[in-house]
């Protein structure tokens, strides 16, 4: 019963995982640039949403509908000062220099983020904030369920983009063969700055919806950089819900750990399952590339 | 339409071509023959502008154009069949089509193109919902060749079209070519298969170690000895005797 209740919760936050990942999966599915800083542009979300709420008593879910947008102009803004120039080198080049600018991004941001908004840890808390959706015995935070339901009807949104859109089908023609891309008259730097910018805006969602349901402080960054990498590698690329099914996969995983092995095994359980997959299949769980 | 002039183009320190000239005029049929490695695909890939050329100037319409990015190029009509036909393999054959007509001056026009591609390649039309890398390797290049199509060129550059297909295949790709001829568009080929290429062909230009060592027209280079004996083999002279 404990198990249940605890898989429960490893689903909702596995949501989150996901979302994040999704992020993370497109700026490098597309762009071979592994940014590394991720996980602190889903801290500045975190943060927009808080002061948003903090400030001017702005409902967290509406919130997003500001703090996306202003991450994908945040992600314009990065591309064009720093990620343009590594996209121009060989493809390794451009995964080792990627690493040098997150890190330094990544320093940059954390630090930002203390002086600023100092080392404590925040969340928003809204009169809902409590609310729970029983089903049995069982307790379902409500804002934790609206957060996975909407990361899903968002990854499902940009999914459809993906397909259908004419630069959803450009960005994915770059992602598959760049050069091939270039010849069908495809601008692949435009696709670049596009996917990136997207890739921001997610994790700058994803940022927003812990801010809700769980607590944010400038430390996170690191922290949920290391997870959605760890989805990216157990999914594998080339698919937006398999990040999400990888995403929740962890979310159990985890919660599974803490039950049986107690809370501090909870960040041990995800790095085992990243080394297992690396060994046994590299491509990932849902991954099409070899 | 297109002139190459003295065009200098160097992969690192390896240089690949040695001051290029040459002229593709409207509605003509141009072969590019020589050995592997002779540079044959840098040209191409430079003309499209996936290549930066270290001197040397490429016109369109009188344009210098060797300085844009390759969807510029697209943009004005030029198009490129690669080596190897690059397909998206993991989408679908409509797909690929559609991605054929990204340039705004093709987007206008694609319901039309599209339907225009489905009659010359029946086959595809059959075959729209499948992901391109199920196809054969025939039907492959037939969709490399259309989606090149979609893209309405005026200047059309194919990359080696008849590698690896059966010589069924080749021949029924040889008359969509010739048909396109016809219908005033122009051909720039580079093609191993020299015999065919050479016959649809009205010029040719041949390349070694990356300088154009010879040119003439199509049928008196099949005639001519160094050509019959470089790249028509032991098969052609025994043909002829």
């Amino acid at each position: 019963m404990i198990l249940t209740q605890q898989l429960i919760l490893g689903v909702l936050v596995g949501g989150l995982y996901g979302l994040a990942a999704a992020g993370l999966s497109l700026t490098f599915g597309v762009l071979r640039v592994l940014n590394v800083a991720h996980g602190e542009l889903l801290m500045l979300g975190g943060y927009g949403t808080f002061w948003l709420f903090a400030l001017w008593q702005i409902d967290p879910f509406l919130s997003l509908l500001g703090v996306g947008p202003a991450l994908f102009v945040l992600g314009l803004v990065l591309y064009w000062m720093l990620f343009q120039f590594v996209v121009k080198a060989h493809e390794e080049a451009r995964i080792k220099n990627s690493l040098l600018i997150g890190f330094g991004l990544t320093l940059v941001f954390h630090t930002l983020a203390i002086r600023l908004w100092t080392a404590d840890e925040r969340a928003v808390t809204t009169d809902y904030a409590g609310a729970v959706v029983k089903i049995g015995v069982f307790t379902v935070p409500l804002v934790r369920l609206s957060s996975l339901v909407l990361a899903f009807a968002i990854l499902t949104a940009l999914h459809l983009f993906l397909a259908k859109a004419r630069w959803g089908r450009a960005i994915r023609a770059t992602a598959e063969d760049w050069e091939a891309a270039a010849l069908m008259g495809i601008p692949v730097g435009r696709t670049y700055l596009l996917a990136f910018a997207l890739g921001t805006a997610l994790a700058g969602i994803a940022g927003g919806l812990v801010s809700v349901s769980y607590s944010i402080s400038p430390s996170i960054g690191i922290e949920w950089t290391l997870k959605a990498l760890i989805v990216v590698v157990l999914a594998g690329l080339g698919s937006l819900f398999g990040s999400f099914a990888g995403g929740i996969l962890l979310g159990l995983a985890e919660a599974t750990s803490v039950v049986f092995l107690g809370g501090p095994y909870r960040e041990v359980v995800g790095l085992v399952l990243f080394l297992i997959v690396l060994l046994v299949r590299p491509q990932g769980l849902f991954g099409d590339r070899g | 339409m297109l002139e190459v002039e003295r065009l200098e183009v160097s992969y690192g320190a390896l240089a690949a071509l040695h001051g290029v000239s040459l002229t593709i005029r409207p509605g003509e049929t141009v072969a590019l023959v020589g050995p592997n490695g002779a540079g044959k695909s840098t040209l191409l890939k430079t003309i499209v502008g996936l290549l930066v050329p270290r001197a040397g100037v490429i016109r369109w319409e009188g344009i210098p154009v060797s300085a844009e990015p390759p969807h510029r190029i697209i943009e004005r009509g030029v198009a490129l069949v690669p080596e190897g036909r690059r397909l998206f393999a993991r989408m679908t054959v409509r797909e690929n089509l559609e991605l054929g007509a990204f340039a705004k001056r093709a987007q206008r026009e694609r319901r039309a193109q599209l339907e225009r591609v489905y009659t010359i390649f029946p086959r595809l039309l059959e075959r729209e919902r499948q992901l391109a890398g199920s196809l054969s390797g025939g039907e492959q290049q037939m969709l490399a060749l259309g989606r090149a199509l979609m893209g309405l060129p005026r200047l059309l550059l194919l990359d080696e079209p008849s590698l690896g297909l059966a010589p069924r295949v080749v021949e029924s790709i040889f008359s969509v070519l010739a048909e396109l001829h016809r219908e005033g568009m122009s051909l720039f080929i580079v093609e191993q298969n020299v015999q065919a290429v050479l016959t649809l062909a009205q010029r040719a230009y041949i390349l070694e170690g990356g300088r154009i060592v010879g040119e003439g027209e199509g049928q008196r280079l099949l005639q001519d000895d160094h050509v019959r004996a470089a790249y028509l083999g032991p098969l052609a002279r025994g043909a002829s005797s």
